[in-house]
């Protein structure tokens, strides 16, 4: 390693302004070119962050400059382009653990492919070697599919129990059997924010208890780190899973911390160059933290540019931008109950306090494929479908919902536009 | 520009509004198929009762959007009192409409990638319109390509009924 590094210790603090009205929100947009395009003559608007989110000039700039001006495999080489490649990217690596309080990121910041890809690190690695036949995973009736199938694989692969918190009719976790639910689990693992519901859940609750009950406990934080101040140990996690693409960053690079002597303990993930020390005939021996997991050459110019998403998120402000999706949240909520009142049904808590920016929507008996379609002639982005939650969906009921999703770059004229569309929708098929 | 007037006919909203032949029939003696669509979790279910090689009842269930379920609906209503040679002929040439591939010829719609596909072995020449009476009010979809999966549904749902009708193999279901 280099002593060039960015040093945890001294770099800047993870909340670079507390003030929120410091941050001039309505001029955001212009940040970001590709909300400047039009889509069938009208100006984008873009409600589909909690599936991925757009890029500032900024992250771009920095992609487009790390490929023009060096790149070299990282770990690799002596001279100076992969000097600069093998810097670059574990400075990004610091600067994604200095975001979420993370107390050693050098070596508890693993990069993977995408937060899928950490939850099927942990199930494939850790999960592997500590869980057997009859052992018990927690999870939740809010999981993404991220956070379900590599323990339903687990399961059939061999033998363990999946149990399930449930939600209560204001779309939270239902805790009131927890205790119960604990008894004899091995890994919780839960999201700290529903992709579906926009409920933020109570992680540090659960966490506490599920410690009490000698439990490890994964955090899917992929919808709650892009928009809420994190830090892992406030939250209670050994684990925490997310990915770029949502938070401004490039697609195919994603996050896996987890709480080092877990991953020091446990056994590699996938095999290849740069995971080892040493390779022989008869074996291999694994190479230390963090790159004992990261197999093969990495996504470099997509850590860059994470890097740069980070820095963009720490010049406003994790603690602004939660506060002006709250004020957005609230707008829209009073906007949709006032223009449509009981023709339309948001799944999920009331009030701005235990919610996200991610608002679920059911309006009359329009299909939200049909809701979707009219909203797109508008230039309106929404997404419309199960959401990969379909155990969620049915909890709800419903087949599919139609979900708008706010971030720092959405304002008050985007639900304005929103809410106009969802009325053409409501002519044509009236 | 494709305008939503391409795709929502007066024809498909009157289906999905009244749907035809919607329902279930006794299975056995009918075929009961289900169909799925992963992407957006639409399901049809489709009863196809075949007697001396025709189609003498057919219904649909399921849940769906407007285009997956006025589809199933013209479908139900096209197909009812043919024969199953003459319901393969139909399904074909409906699946040749729903083919991306003749769209591109003419105008592609804003933002959809060149090469985008159409449903399998759907390349074919174009069919007439007019062979398909109602259901060339469905012809707009194929300029939604994200769309086409939800109006082949319940078509792709049938053609397998009648692939289990016609070997005597009981529905699995």
């Amino acid at each position: 390693m280099t002593d060039s590094r960015l040093d945890p210790k001294t770099a800047p603090t993870m909340r670079t302004e507390p003030c929120p009205s410091a941050v001039d929100f309505s001029k955001l947009k212009g940040d970001f070119p590709v909300l400047s395009r039009t889509v069938h003559g009208h100006r984008v608007v873009y409600l589909d962050s909690a599936a991925s989110a757009q890029r500032p000039q900024s992250v771009l700039d920095a992609m487009d400059t790390y490929y023009q001006t060096t790149h070299a495999n990282v770990h690799r080489g002596v001279y100076t382009f992969a000097e600069e490649a093998d810097r670059l990217y574990e400075a990004a690596r610091v600067a994604v653990g200095r975001l979420i309080g993370a107390p050693d990121p050098e070596h508890e910041v693993i990069f993977t492919k995408n937060a899928t890809e950490a939850i099927n690190l942990v199930a494939a690695t850790w999960a592997r070697s500590n869980l057997r036949s009859g052992d018990v995973v927690l999870l939740t009736d809010m999981e993404h599919h991220a956070n379900i199938v590599p323990w339903l694989m687990l399961a059939e692969e061999r033998g363990i129990e999946l149990r399930w918190i449930g939600i209560d009719d204001e779309y939270r976790l239902d805790l009131s059997d927890l205790d119960r639910l604990l008894d004899g689990v091995k890994l919780v693992a839960c999201t700290t924010m529903s992709n579906v519901l926009g409920t933020i859940t109570p992680f540090a609750q659960i966490a506490e208890a599920a410690h009490r009950a000698g439990a490890v406990v994964l955090a899917d934080g992929a919808q709650s780190v892009p928009h809420i101040p994190t830090d892992v140990a406030r939250l209670g996690c050994d684990f925490l899973a997310f990915s770029a693409h949502k938070m401004l960053g490039p697609t195919g690079i994603g996050v896996l911390w987890g709480r080092r002597e877990l991953l020091e303990a446990m056994p590699p993930f996938l095999g290849g160059g740069g995971m080892i020390r040493d390779v022989r005939h008869d074996g291999y021996t694994a190479n230390v933290l963090p790159w004992k997991f990261e197999a093969g050459t990495p996504p470099i110019a997509e850590a860059v540019g994470f890097g740069a998403a980070v820095s963009y998120l720490e010049s406003i402000g994790l603690d602004a931008i939660r506060a002006h999706e709250a004020e957005l949240t609230a707008y829209a909520r009073s906007v949709l109950t006032e223009r449509f009142g009981d023709d339309l049904k948001i799944f999920g808590p009331p009030g701005t306090v235990e919610r996200g920016g991610v608002l679920s929507l059911a309006y009359r008996d329009v299909h939200p494929h049909d809701l979707a379609q009219v909203l797109d002639q508008a230039g309106v982005c929404v997404r419309a479908g199960h959401h990969c939650a379909k155990p969620l969906m049915r909890r709800l009921g419903v087949n599919a919902t139609a979900r708008a999703s706010l971030y720092l770059y959405n304002d008050e004229s985007d639900v304005d536009v929103l809410a106009d569309a969802i009325a053409e929708a409501g002519t044509l098929f009236a | 520009m494709t305008g939503l007037e391409d795709l929502y006919r007066e024809i498909i909203l009157d289906h999905y509004r009244s749907p035809r032949n919607r329902g279930e029939l006794p299975a056995p003696p009918a075929q009961r198929v289900e169909g799925f669509n992963p992407l957006c979790g639409d399901e049809v279910v489709v009863y196809v009762q075949v007697n001396d090689g025709t189609v003498t009842d057919i219904r649909f269930a399921g849940q769906g959007c407007s285009i997956s379920q006025s589809s199933a609906s013209l479908m139900s209503s096209a197909v009812k009192g043919k024969s199953v040679a003459e319901a393969r002929n139909l399904i074909r040439t409906f699946k040749a409409m729903m083919s991306v591939h003749e769209a591109r010829l003419g105008d592609a719609p804003e933002g959809a990638s060149s090469n985008g596909s159409g449903e399998d072995g759907a390349d074919v020449a174009a069919p007439d319109p007019e062979s398909l009476g109602e259901l060339a009010a469905l012809q707009g979809v194929v300029k939604f390509p994200v769309r086409i999966k939800c109006a082949t549904l319940s078509w792709n749902t049938l053609a397998q009924g009648l692939d289990e009708a016609e070997q005597g193999t009981p529905s699995p279901f």
